[in-house]
């Protein structure tokens, strides 16, 4: 594989960039692989990375039904955390901070991973005592954390609304330095271009009709460009996880929906952190582009439509203006929707299956794209091993079943119920 | 915007409605004895297709009334609209 580098990059020049080798193969699907990971997006190009680098699994392929990346991973607002509460959730999100820190060099591709921070703003006193216990449960965990009252809070965003006659004044807010955000898409190629260039076939175009199931074992899947025989089936489909659900008889704790962001006109740089609302549910960033990336609310029913309704949008954005009110003088410039394979306790799935050789990454809700490094690693790990790592021990099908919930916030898909 | 057409009001606008989620479900006969896989099947799992969904919504700045409401969750069409406690054939 051809290596970037600055000196490539210059090399190329002479020749109008006209001859770089292709970032991935367009290769024909295989009779027989060891693993067939279902979906290419970036859980899915992440597990087979993960699959060939730390497991040495080659023998892989990636089925995807339209083009990789197209999903999710090109969908979200690129913010990158790990200020959870629970152990399971925070220990997993660090671990995949470490792993967030090293990609660009790991995949030689730039993924501008940019720790700016992200500050959760508190609007109460109440809110602020809550924000102290997260901080300092994060900190037990190895989680950098800083509790800011308004003063400082207002230092770093001073064109957050400061008034004192405000519905919901800010008091001050739970910052984690070390979050940030990344270039969504780089981060989808960067891992397609190495797990290809380490024998994992890229299959696109290539939708998933069925399963081949005997004896309690997983044979193989059946696709819309022919069977293909496989020892071991990872499905890794965010917001059609239902549908392939059905074709296995099974029903899970799992509920599409709909959550839609936005973009503004590109200002000048205005926002250096990631800040959201504390009282409802708004977050908001500004791209490298100067664009300001907003979102917040799912649209609140069940939905396969990838495109939102403006109710929400609007909603969503009151908030924002409640917030930051210079945000109400920017002009839109695009929305967009993604569906969300929202669990019933908010927290994901990363688990085997009753289907030997069958395993299931679902359930991401709406923190789907910084978890990917994390889901890959730990998702090529139950695969290849055939076990769940400590790290994803939590993330267990039958908790639903015994009660050990993870209730970060104890919204599952009803989300706007707070 | 959804135009949703209660059963008690008449055609109006989604703002005024808050959703309920799946209206197949059925709580589990509690004269017998009731499995976890039932209760499983009542409080969490779901099948949560495309296309045709049957659903609960409430009237909340209406009529306040629960209405079902059978809806594409592909397009977002609304097909046809029963109060609560109507059968839907």
């Amino acid at each position: 594989m051809q290596k970037y580098s600055i000196f490539n990059l210059v090399k190329k020049a002479f020749s109008n960039h006209e001859n770089w080798d292709l970032a991935w193969k367009d290769p024909t699907p295989k009779e027989e692989y060891d693993v067939v990971i279902i979906g290419g997006g970036g859980h899915g190009l992440a597990t087979a990375y993960y699959l060939a680098k730390e497991h040495n699994i080659t023998n892989v392929a990636i089925i995807e039904k339209g083009w990789i990346g197209g999903g999710n991973v090109g969908r979200n607002t690129t913010i990158i955390r790990s200020n959870y509460m629970h152990d399971e959730n925070s220990l997993f999100s660090e671990f995949g901070m470490d792993l967030w820190r090293k990609m660009s060099q790991d995949l030689n591709y730039n993924v501008m991973f940019s720790p700016r921070g992200i500050i959760n703003l508190a609007h109460s006193d109440a809110q602020m005592n809550a924000y102290a216990r997260r901080g300092n449960s994060m900190r037990l965990n190895g989680i950098d954390a800083v509790l800011l009252n308004r003063e400082q809070v207002k230092e770093i965003i001073p064109m957050a609304d400061f008034s004192e006659n405000v519905r919901f004044p800010i008091f001050g807010g739970l910052m984690q330095p070390s979050a940030g955000t990344a270039r969504h898409d780089a981060v989808a190629w960067g891992y397609a271009r190495q797990a290809d260039s380490m024998g994992v076939d890229i299959i696109q175009n290539c939708e998933v009709i069925g399963f081949d199931v005997s004896a309690g074992k997983i044979k193989g899947i059946r696709t819309s460009r022919g069977n293909i025989k496989a020892k071991k089936v990872g499905i890794c489909v965010a917001g059609s996880t239902n549908i392939l659900a059905e074709k296995l008889n099974m029903t899970l704790p799992i509920e599409t929906h709909l959550l839609q962001a936005c973009v503004s006109e590109p200002v000048k740089p205005v926002l250096d952190n990631v800040v959201t609302f504390g009282a409802g549910h708004f977050y908001v960033s500004q791209s490298d582009k100067g664009e300001m990336v907003m979102g917040g609310d799912l649209d609140g029913y069940n939905s396969y439509a990838q495109r939102g309704n403006l109710p929400t949008l609007q909603h969503v954005l009151t908030e924002g203006i409640a917030m930051m009110p210079f945000l109400s003088k920017l002009k839109m410039l695009r929305t967009w929707g993604g569906i969300m394979d929202m669990s019933m306790d908010g927290s994901p799935i990363i688990d085997k299956t009753h289907i030997g050789g069958l395993y299931l990454n679902c359930g991401w809700c709406y923190g789907g794209f910084k978890a990917t490094p994390a889901s890959g690693w730990t998702f090529a790990h139950t695969i290849a091993q055939d076990r769940v790592h400590e790290l994803n021990a939590g993330y267990s099908l039958n908790r639903f079943n015994t009660g050990h919930l993870i209730d970060e916030k104890g919204l599952g898909t009803k989300t706007w119920i707070s | 915007m959804l135009y949703i057409n209660c059963p008690h009001c008449g055609m109006r606008s989604q703002n005024e409605f808050s959703y309920g989620g799946d209206a197949s479900v059925k709580r589990p006969e509690l004269n017998k004895e009731v499995s976890d896989q039932e209760w499983d099947n009542f409080v969490y799992n779901r099948k949560s297709l495309r296309g045709k969904h049957l659903e609960l919504w409430q009237h909340i700045s209406g009529c306040r009334q629960w209405i079902k409401v059978e809806r594409d969750t592909g397009t977002h069409e609304i097909f046809r609209t029963f109060k609560a406690d109507e059968e839907v054939a």
